[in-house]
């Protein structure tokens, strides 16, 4: 096992309750750990929550942080994982001036070539939508900021796992 | 408050009955076959203590003189009978109050249920009087929390508390409760709890490592056991001794494990850890198999990381998964419940005597007594020590006093000398390290378990941490013995500063009341002793009261508890002196 600094995501199979996201992340917070992005969402499972939520740590300790995950009553099955292991998006927003759709020809061309959606136009200003990896999103970002961005704002990670998580196996062992 | 986790309740019918959320809760208790429970009244807890006025012939309840104090009780009374202990209180300050007692039970894995009380609902969140976030505060200490809206919550909030503090690897949960929940009428029914979905208590013991383990053991030529509070957790004391005794395997303790076999057993080679037997210690950086059962190698064990055993191969007997690999990389792991493990490693395990490994230990022990024992418990100077004190009771009290000691020099002194022939007789803050612990914890032990001698000892400074709850003591008339070392010093940490801040002895001298005079106060039957010749006595008067007893001995003021492992050394750079 590595001590090299290494990004993983953490996908954490959890029952629906209040205060839990508190001690989850009071686990990261108690051993002074940065959280990088954290999202929480409903997943395959009716009742079942997913969080997802990505850090740099090394591998012995991203596994010993599994345990603490996995050790709270309500959490049923926590995972780490590599990069190369998932499939894994970002999501973010541009808020910009809609004077520059018609004055910079160029910002027509950055939206084109990023596969960005354009979600509402009015006299004032349009919003950009972009999903995609982080480098994508940072060069986007980089391209637009030379006219002038108005608000951003970008999602944490969600990604699905290449191999299966069998938490719907997990959960109907116990009923038997 | 909203809760879909899913639970499996006992199958039984029980009739509904239309009730309050206060009486619910008192019915869940009764449920859940409390006896006594320790607590302090405040304005959102007082409906329950309505109730609680209206079901004492069935239910005790101890009014200790402070929060912390009730939580402690519940602990001492956990820790002797192994079973929940219950503390209650109200919103804000009685909640927080709370938190020192909550903390020390999930450290030390002793299974306690806290019930407080909560503003109204409709003030949640308003800075109401006496409001505080008390879900919110106890997370990080608490095994499971939860706060209750809603009367209807409350049967299945109970029964998973007790469920979860007590299954497992025990700990604390804290339920909170709104004032109005407590008010609100409903169609009562209890279940007893017997799963959560998303909770697997105890690991399921996998024959291959179990397997992997006895070959590792049976091949050993120098094997070493470390035991842990585990094996008393777990009830499973006599499956440990017939593992030790047929595969001759001497076998040491942590301070949370004392007492799981008799101090006297011949594979019983003592304490390991900062201030443990010299023995052990040296010897884990010489055994080639180290077994670790039910501990979960804390830093007092290890001393420094790097250079701890790193000679042996390691085998971890462990029933929380996130211990495993945490401090110490093991070689075999096996998870699941001790008494489980244990009864199945028997047959796989050759027997063996391991006599030359053997007197290793027993020349060690020599040393240490040379050294350090024959001064602590025979001393030929002048002032009276701790060891002789702790000696004194052995003989009075035959060795079959529970012991609850407080933190500090009287806690390791009292850990290294007690002679302990019954299980769950060292109740003690080993994880946690509170002072203040002993004296409310021995009012639970004693009260847990009527017909076992009870002797609390405690230093000056810790006693003065919780005194208050001699109030409990003279209001219950529980016959607890309370032994006070007083060195006129916060002495563990005066020994620090005289081994490595150069006798800078900042704020570590305390000016003490008269003890005595306190007692009386409290009408507690009380003597002080400041000479060796009236030692015998005094201990003897007190083991044979029928009362509450309060004995002060005026100990050397500077005396150092050795052996020692300085902080970040390697365990077998254990100094004597």
């Amino acid at each position: 096992m590595s001590q090299e600094l290494k990004q993983y995501t953490i996908s954490v199979y959890t029952e629906n309750n209040i205060g839990l996201l508190n001690r989850i992340s009071a686990i990261f917070q108690r051993r002074h750990i940065n959280i990088e992005s954290m999202n929480i969402s409903e997943s395959e499972i009716e009742g079942v929550s997913r969080f997802t939520i990505v850090v740099n740590m090394s591998e012995d300790n991203v596994k010993k942080i599994i345990g603490q995950i996995e050790k709270q009553i309500e959490v049923i099955k926590a995972y780490y994982h590599t990069d190369d292991d998932t499939i894994y998006q970002e999501s973010c927003m541009f808020k910009i001036k809609s004077d520059l759709l018609f004055e910079e020809r160029q910002i027509q061309n950055i939206i084109k070539d990023s596969d960005a959606k354009i979600v509402t136009v009015n006299r004032e200003f349009f919003v950009l939508e972009k999903s995609g990896r982080r480098h994508e999103i940072q060069q986007l970002h980089r391209d637009l900021s030379a006219y002038g961005i108005m608000q951003f704002v970008r999602s944490g990670r969600i990604a699905v796992t290449k191999d299966e998580m069998k938490i719907t196996e997990m959960l109907a062992a116990f009923q038997n | 408050m909203e809760t879909q986790t899913v639970t499996k309740r006992e199958n039984q019918a029980h009739a509904k009955e239309r009730i309050t959320g206060c009486e619910a809760i008192v019915r869940c208790l009764l449920e859940e076959g409390v006896d006594i429970l320790y607590g302090y009244p405040g304005g959102a807890i007082m409906p329950v203590y309505d109730e609680l006025f209206k079901y004492q012939d069935k239910i005790h309840h101890v009014l200790t003189r402070h929060e912390q104090g009730a939580t402690h009780a519940a602990q001492g009374y956990a820790r002797i009978s192994g079973k929940v202990g219950v503390a209650m209180a109200t919103s804000g300050p009685g909640a927080t109050n709370l938190i020192t007692g909550i903390a020390d039970a999930q450290i030390d894995s002793t299974p306690m249920v806290c019930i407080t009380g909560q503003v109204p609902s409709h003030l949640l969140g308003s800075d109401a009087f006496q409001e505080t976030d008390i879900v919110g505060i106890s997370t990080p200490v608490t095994k499971w929390n939860h706060q209750i809206t809603n009367a209807e919550e409350i049967p299945e909030v109970m029964a998973k508390a007790f469920y979860i503090a007590k299954s497992g690897r025990p700990g604390p949960v804290l339920v909170d409760i709104t004032k109005d929940a407590q008010f609100q009428e409903f169609d009562f029914e209890y279940k007893k709890c017997e799963g959560v979905r998303s909770y697997k208590p105890v690991p399921k013991v996998d024959d291959s490592k179990l397997a992997e383990a006895a070959e590792l053991i049976n091949n050993a030529k120098k094997p070493m056991i470390v035991w842990g509070q585990g094996v008393i957790l777990g009830e499973a004391e006599e499956e440990f001794k017939a593992v030790i005794e047929k595969a001759g395997i001497p076998s040491a303790w942590t301070i949370l494990g004392a007492s799981a076999i008799p101090s006297s057993h011949p594979l019983n080679v003592g304490m390991v850890g900062m201030h443990g037997n010299y023995a052990p210690n040296v010897l884990t950086n010489e055994c080639d198999v180290l077994i670790a059962i039910g501990m979960r190698f804390d830093d007092r064990v290890t001393g420094k990381l790097d250079e701890y055993a790193t000679q042996a191969k390691v085998i971890h007997f462990e029933i929380d998964p996130a211990e495993i690999d945490k401090n110490v990389k093991t070689d075999v792991a096996v998870l699941g419940d001790a008494k489980e493990s244990l009864a199945k490693l028997l047959p796989l395990l050759n027997a063996n005597s391991h006599q030359d490994w053997h007197n290793r230990f027993k020349e060690l022990y020599q040393v240490e007594f040379e050294k350090v024992i024959k001064n602590d418990i025979h001393p030929t100077k002048e002032g009276l020590t701790m060891g002789e004190v702790l000696k004194e009771i052995n003989i009075q009290s035959k060795g079959e006093a529970a012991i609850v000691s407080d933190v500090g020099q009287h806690q390791m002194i009292a850990c290294r000398y007690a002679e302990f022939n019954k299980s769950k007789s060292n109740i003690t803050s080993g994880g946690l390290g509170t002072m203040g612990f002993a004296l409310p914890a021995a009012i639970g032990a004693k009260m847990a378990a009527p017909e076992r001698e009870v002797v609390a000892i405690i230093g000056d400074g810790g006693y003065q941490m919780t005194i208050q709850e001699l109030g409990t003591i003279l209001q219950t008339r529980v016959p607890v013995k309370i032994v006070v070392l007083n060195n006129e010093f916060l002495g563990m940490v005066r020994q620090w500063q005289q081994l490595f801040f150069d006798k800078r002895y900042a704020s570590t001298e305390m000016t003490n009341p008269d003890f005595v005079t306190i007692a009386k106060g409290y009408h507690i039957p009380a003597k002080r002793v400041t000479k060796r010749e009236e030692l015998a006595e005094a201990v003897k008067e007190m083991i044979a009261s029928e009362d509450a007893y309060f004995l002060e001995v005026c100990v050397e003021k500077e005396d150092c508890v050795f052996p020692m492992v300085p902080a970040g050394a390697a365990v077998s750079d254990i100094r004597l002196e």
